[in-house]
Parts: C-alpha cells; structure tokens; sequence
C-alpha cells in the first residue's frame, strides 16, 4: 500500500534521509523508531507528500506522489488522516469544526450533519460534551483524542501518527495506545507510525523498524526487534546511553 | 608580510559577507516574487473562501478605523496649522486648504494609512501564519486535502488590498476636514475661500493617484505580512523575528514604491 524507494533528502548541507527503503502492507500497522534529529518525522511528511524526495519515490496505492499534480496530490491526501505531535487544531475553530473540517471543506453536508458525525467521531475516541469547547481549553491528551477524531472524520484509509504519546503522562499515553489498537481493529485502517516511547512501539505494532542516521538498520516484528543482535538497536530499544549510539 | 596577508584576509571576510547578505537578499526577493505569483495564482482560482475574506475585512478594515481616523484627523489639523505659520509670511493663508487637500489625497492619506495598518494588520498576520507554522496547522490543513495558500493566504491579500482603499477614502476625508477645523475655525481662514481653494486646486486624477497607491500599498502589506508568518522557522522566537519582520519590510515597501508610484503618476 505504501512503498518508500530509496528517498534521500538534504535541507542544505545537512543530510537527513540517505536512501530510506520502506514498504507498508494494507491494514498493516508499522512503527518507525529512531532517535531525535534521526529524520522520522521527516520521512513521515514524504510519505504525505508534505515534503518530497531529491532522489526516489513514494508510492502509494500504487500511485507516485512525484508524478501528481496539486489536484491529485490533494485527492490521494483525502485517503490519508495524519494525528500531529501537538495535535495541531486550529486556534480559531471550536472542537466540532476541527473534527469536521475535512468534510466542511469537501463535502456538500450541512454544518447540522458535520456536527452530527464529528460528535460520533469524538465518541469513537472517548471524548464527549466537548464539542463546542476551543482547543486551548483542553488537556494535552483531549487535544491528541480531538486530533484523532479529525484524522478519522473522512473515514481515512491510512492513518499517520506522528510521535502520539510524547508530551503526555503514562496514563494517557497508554490511553492512546489503546484507542490506536482499537481504531484499528474497530476500522481496519492501515498505520505508520513515528517514536521513541518504546513501550508504545510494542504495543501498537506488526513490524517495527529502526532509522539510524538516514538509513533503515533494522525490520521486524516487535519480538524479532526484542531479540535483535545489532548493537545500536538494542542500544536504542533499551535506552541505554552506553553503546555505538552517543547522545548529541 | 603577516600584516599583509592579515589585511587580505580581512578584505576577503568583508567581501565575502557583502556577496553572501547581497546573495540573501535576492534569493528572498525572488522567494517573495514567487510568493506573489502563487497567490495571485490562487486568487483567480475557485473556490474563494468569502466567509473567511470577510472575516479578515473586518479584523484588516473595521478593527483600523480608530487609528486610522486619529492618525488623519492629528495629521490634517497639524498640516493646516503649519502650513498657515509659513503661508502667512508672504500674505498665501487661503492656500491651507490646497495644501491639505493635496497632502492627504496624493500623500499623506495613503501612506500614513499604510503605515498604520501595517504595523496593525501586517504584524497580526504575520504573528498569526507564524504561529500557525510552527505549531504545524499549516501542515494540517495541507494534510487535510486544502491548500493552505487558498485559505489563508488568498483572503487575507484580498481583504488588505480592498480595505486599504476604503480607509484611505477615509483617512484622506478625516485629514481634510481637521485642515478645515483648524484653519477655519481656528485661524479664521475665511470658509468659502478655504473650501474653494481646495476644491479649485485638486483635481480628481489627485484623488486615484492616492487611491492607486492605496491599493498597491494593500497589496504590499497582505503579501508580506503573509509571507513572513507562512516562512516562519524556528518557535515563539521565530514568529518575533516574523511579524518585526513584516512591519519593518511592510514599511520600508510602502516609503520606497511610494517615491516610484509618484513619479510614475506625475
């Protein structure tokens, strides 16, 4: 479903992907990890065609993000949710109208109709009455919820998330775990998703795979990473600070 | 032999951070250029979101008014009762209205308008794109299948260029008539004089220069304010660094087209 062919990126000197090969099944559910400044969220904005390679592809549903135009691009953006780090609602919009942007913008549905669906889509989420509240009224993880209920509201195909639990207490971090796996099940959605909170990795995920200075180093399933024999994996999924990986 | 090949090296750091700050600065109008292009680009292209160009009128336009109007009202009444202190030495006070009239319709309407609303308007955009930017809502409505330059950028350019027409209609009457308190009802200028020396001297081609620059002006302030915040790196320090940007850059367009455009329209 979605096929990442030897991207390279470099913002001027510096060079973030170098040659990233990555395939994701449908329906499947991968985890990027890798440490900071290590170019995930990076290669997360290709795979949305935010950025888009100096040398390489992304493929997505067999469609090359290179080749489209604004229009198509958009188009195949309309199959994509993607949950941000800080949630990135807009300020000026209550809780409702973000949920419901999306079909606002593309759909021909009353705002009595947005509301409705976006209403059932903070319940899918566990969040309710919270409708007609400002972003800035609510908790960090209200916020995560509400932007997972935005990302769900066109019925997304695939769903990216970018760092879901950071910045949020253990609780709510397993929280949202939760309503990952269960969004999943409960909608066959296929995911990718990009972190550092390893409990997190092992709980959402089929495969996990590890991005180590621009390159992917390692692929498996969530055991096969447990177990690994490369030295800066297990260095990375044990957080240790002695080993090949030194802290920057 | 040190001394010279220390002041070589001294001359090439120089010339080498002239050529790189000159570089910069051509690269970043070629980056605005661009940027106007993709805008005008999109303002031709539908959907126009109208709710939120009219949203934008009112917090541009509307929410200018009062600095607006004082800006004018100090400006007129100050130029009237300058231009009466020089005037009455060689016997020309019933040219104050002329003087006023011409000032703010040609001039002083237009650009102390822009200026005003550029550090008003311009800097709130900017503080609000920028902020926008780094907390990646710009991302998110990219991601979200709508185009961040039609729905941000497209009615935020309309709506500064449009306002600034009518709030320099505005501030050129306010100017106009503090010149004619101040004169006629202060100095004494005879009113029937005052009144047909400024309407014998200005002609209406005075009053679409000053609108021409109006809306130029407009243009200026929504581009730039819009362009600093979309182009904003770098956290809360960055959207300082953004919206002190589009005020100083906004005004410095605004001074310097102003000279062109009168030329230009002599």
């Amino acid at each position: 479903m979605i096929e990442v062919i030897d991207v390279h990126k470099s913002f001027g000197e510096l060079q973030v992907l170098r040659g990233v090969n990555l395939s994701v099944e449908k329906g499947e559910s991968m985890t990027v990890i890798g440490g900071s400044g290590s170019g995930k969220s990076v290669l997360l904005k290709h795979i949305i065609g935010l950025l888009f390679p100096d040398k390489g592809r992304v493929i997505v549903d067999g469609q090359s993000l290179n080749d489209l135009d604004e229009y198509g691009l958009n188009e195949l953006r309309k199959k994509f949710g993607m949950l941000f780090q800080m949630a990135a609602l807009f300020d000026s919009l209550t809780v409702w109208e973000n949920v419901g942007f999306s079909l606002k913008q593309h759909t021909n549905l009353s705002d009595k109709e947005i509301r409705k669906i976006a209403t059932e889509k903070l319940a899918l989420v566990g969040l309710k009455d919270v409708e007609d509240k400002m972003p800035a009224e609510l908790s960090g993880g209200m916020k995560k919820r509400v932007g997972l209920a935005r990302a769900i509201c066109m019925d997304a195909a695939i769903i990216l998330y970018d760092e879901p639990t950071t910045g949020l207490d253990p609780i709510a971090a397993d929280a949202i775990n939760d309503l990952i796996v269960d969004l999943r099940k409960k909608l066959g959605v296929t995911s990718v998703t990009i972190t550092h909170d390893m409990h997190s990795a092992y709980k959402i995920s089929d495969r996990i795979a590890m991005l180590y200075k621009g390159e992917i180093l390692e692929i498996g399933t969530p055991d096969q990473i447990r177990n690994t024999m490369n030295p800066i994996v297990h260095q990375f999924i044990t957080g240790s600070a002695v080993g090949p990986i030194t802290a920057e | 032999m040190a001394s010279a090949a220390g002041s070589r090296g001294f001359i090439n750091n120089v010339l080498e951070t002239v050529g790189r700050r000159t570089s910069s600065v051509f690269v970043e109008i070629g980056a605005v250029l661009i940027f106007l292009g993709q805008t005008l680009r999109w303002t031709v292209s539908p959907p126009f979101y109208w709710k939120s160009a009219l949203k934008q009128m009112e917090m541009i336009g509307v929410d200018s008014v009062p600095v607006v109007l004082t800006t004018a009202l100090s400006t007129g009444m100050v130029l009237a009762l300058q231009s009466y202190t020089g005037f009455k030495r060689f016997g020309a006070e019933t040219l104050i209205g002329t003087v006023v009239s011409l000032s703010m319709t040609r001039e002083l309407g237009p650009v102390l308008t822009g200026l005003m609303v550029a550090g008003r308007a311009g800097a709130s955009m900017a503080a609000e794109l920028g902020t926008m930017r780094v907390t990646e809502q710009i991302d998110a409505l990219s991601t979200l299948a709508t185009n961040p330059m039609k729905y941000l950028v497209v009615p935020r350019f309309v709506a500064s260029t449009v306002m600034m027409f009518f709030l320099t209609v505005l501030g050129m009457i306010t100017g106009i008539a503090g010149g004619y308190f101040v004169g006629v009802k202060v100095l004494g200028t005879n009113p029937v004089t005052y009144i047909d020396n400024s309407i014998n001297y200005t002609e209406v081609k005075d009053i679409w220069y000053g609108l021409i620059k109006a809306l130029v002006f407009g243009a200026v302030i929504g581009l730039i304010g819009c362009y600093k915040g979309f182009n904003t790196e770098g956290g809360a320090e960055g959207v300082g660094k953004a919206t002190t940007g589009a005020v100083v850059v906004s005004c410095m367009l605004i001074l310097i087209l102003d000279y062109f455009i009168s030329a230009l329209l002599w």
